[in-house]
């Protein structure tokens, strides 16, 4: 009895020190990221690629969620509000409420799952298969190559991806309010439109560039410190999967308190 | 360009004395595992320096601590007088424009084309060459390796000696006057090792170029080598041509040549 309680401590003391020692190196793996994004060359190509990847490849699987979460969150608040018979409220409820935290953080997530856990992979098997060695002693620095342009790319097509749920979200909304009753479109978005504010987007949307950079961040910080042997591409893809979802969490919360301070 | 049956001599005379690789009292360990303790060598300009050993001796580390993909942990490394331990990322870098290095498992792009493989190092360092002069050198140099049709190929469309041959392609794109193979013939039948080790002949007379091979296939080394070493227990435990340690006191050594 008491072994086990002994090896279940050491196990989180284990379990500590890695999770401190990986925020220290993706700390420090960020930091190289500034130091590397404004220095030329620039690989401008290669940042199109994966714009295109990371931004339209995701678009199919982004409007399916983005839909279902509109639609859900209005059949699920539906009861509620009839309750209190404040139906009419619907739209902005739903729009708010996607648009402050249910989009951002739902899409991020799928996010993490597709494109961190896609970059910690590739990254990953490249490193194992010594093709970012490769680079570097064709003296091509791969970090500028793999790292910046990735990286660069979910943060800004995180933040895109997000508008673009939130758009199909409130579309969603839409059809979920009319499977009960008979709203014309256009008084459902001229109620929706009144509801947002600025203050509504602008904190919502800061956050998510947060959310792409680390999802870009953190796989590529997993696929660069894959060590050798191919079970660990594996290993480098699901926990960047779990670090890049952890963090999307943690940033949620952090903007949440601050946004809650300023405005 | 691979002519069948035509062996071409050793480039001896085209051997100097001074050395354009010197290794002095190199050590690397992993933990525990000491890896290399104390390595010696060099290697002249224009000459071929076969390096031997048992599977796990170090050989690979050894060239990798000389391109510093591998940090040493003590010791000197001069490649074109300078000694690269001392320098920074940029001066190691212009130095590294000058050697080839041709990865055990060749090591290509998975996700370019050949054409992109070779074009990707060349377009970076030669930035004055037009399209059609870099689509020039891959058509060429793909030609030296005499795999012209593979050029619109995926690496994951390629045999193993295939791919090992592209590696060396792009290894040799940027003309090198260093060029490291880690095992260029491992894994490939016998009339193709034969032609890569001419190949390697051709290429050290063609751009007199100096190199280290390593390898296991001792028709290559017999073959390339104007002179072996022969790695144990992190040290050079032997060295001298091939015929010299073929009839050496050493009855390991001479294990290596039956
Ligand atoms: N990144 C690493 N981390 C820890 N140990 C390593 C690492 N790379 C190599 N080693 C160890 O260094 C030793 C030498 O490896 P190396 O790859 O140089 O062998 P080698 O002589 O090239 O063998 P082979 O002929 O099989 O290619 C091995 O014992 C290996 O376990
Ligand atoms: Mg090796």
């Amino acid at each position: 009895m008491n072994n086990i309680v002994i090896a279940k401590k050491e196990s989180i003391i284990i379990y500590l020190k890695e999770t401190f020692n990986d925020v220290g190196n993706i700390t420090l793996f960020s930091i190289r990221f500034f130091k590397e994004v404004i220095r030329s060359p620039y690989e401008i190509k290669e940042f199109i690629k994966q714009c295109y990847v990371i931004g339209y490849k995701s678009l199919p699987l982004v409007t399916i969620t983005g839909f279902i979460m509109g639609l859900v969150l209005t059949l699920q608040s539906r009861p509620t509000l009839a309750k209190f018979g404040a139906e009419s409220w619907l739209p902005s409820m739903v729009a708010l409420s996607l648009i402050r935290e249910i989009a951002p953080v739902i899409t991020a997530l799928i996010c993490a799952g597709k494109v961190s856990s896609g970059i910690g992979a590739e990254l990953g098997s490249m490193k194992v298969t010594e093709q970012i060695d490769a680079m570097e002693v064709s003296a091509i620095n791969p970090y500028k190559y793999l790292v910046v342009t990735r990286v660069l790319a979910t943060t800004l097509m995180i933040p895109l991806l997000v508008i673009y749920a939130d758009g199909i979200g409130i579309i969603g909304g839409y059809v979920g309010i009319n499977i009960h009753s008979d709203v014309n479109l256009y008084r459902y978005l001229s109620q929706v439109l009144e509801s947002i504010t600025f203050l509504d987007i602008f904190p919502a949307t800061l956050k998510t560039f947060f959310f792409g950079f680390f999802i870009g961040m953190i796989g590529c910080y997993k696929g660069f410190n894959a060590v050798n042997g191919t079970e660990s591409v594996g290993k480098a893809a699901n926990s960047a999967v779990v670090t890049a979802s952890l963090t999307i969490f943690i940033i949620d919360m952090l903007a949440v308190q601050i946004t809650d301070l300023f405005f | 360009m691979i002519q069948e049956k035509t062996i071409i001599a050793p480039a001896h005379i085209s051997k100097t004395n001074t050395p354009v690789i010197e290794i002095k009292e190199l050590y690397k360990s992993f933990g525990n595992n000491e890896v290399l303790k104390g390595v010696t060598f060099s290697v002249n300009k224009g000459e071929n320096l076969v390096v031997l050993g048992k599977s796990g001796s170090g050989k690979s580390i050894a060239i990798k601590c000389l391109v510093g993909l591998v940090v040493a942990d003590k010791g000197e490394i001069n490649v074109f007088g300078t000694d690269i331990t001392k320098i920074d990322t940029n001066e190691l870098n212009e130095i590294r424009v000058r050697i080839g290095f041709l990865f055990q498992n060749a090591a290509l792009y998975d996700s370019m084309s050949v054409r992109e493989n070779l074009g990707f190092t060349l377009k970076r360092h030669a930035k004055d060459l037009s399209a059609e002069e870099v689509e020039n050198q891959i058509k060429e140099v793909l030609e030296s390796v005499g795999l012209s049709e593979v050029i619109d190929k995926m690496p994951s469309e390629l045999s193993g000696g295939m791919r090992k041959r592209i590696g060396l392609a792009r290894t040799l794109i940027l003309k090198p006057e260093i060029v490291l193979y880690d095992e260029p013939t491992t894994g490939l039948d016998t009339i193709t090792s034969r032609e890569i080790s001419e190949l390697l002949l051709e290429i050290q007379k063609k751009n007199k170029t100096s190199s280290i091979i390593i390898t296991h296939d001792m028709a290559c080394a017999k073959h390339t080598a104007d002179r072996l070493v022969i790695l144990k227990d992190g040290v050079i435990h032997a060295e001298g041509t091939y015929k010299e340690l073929e009839k050496s006191d050493d009855e390991w050594v001479r294990s290596f040549f039956i």
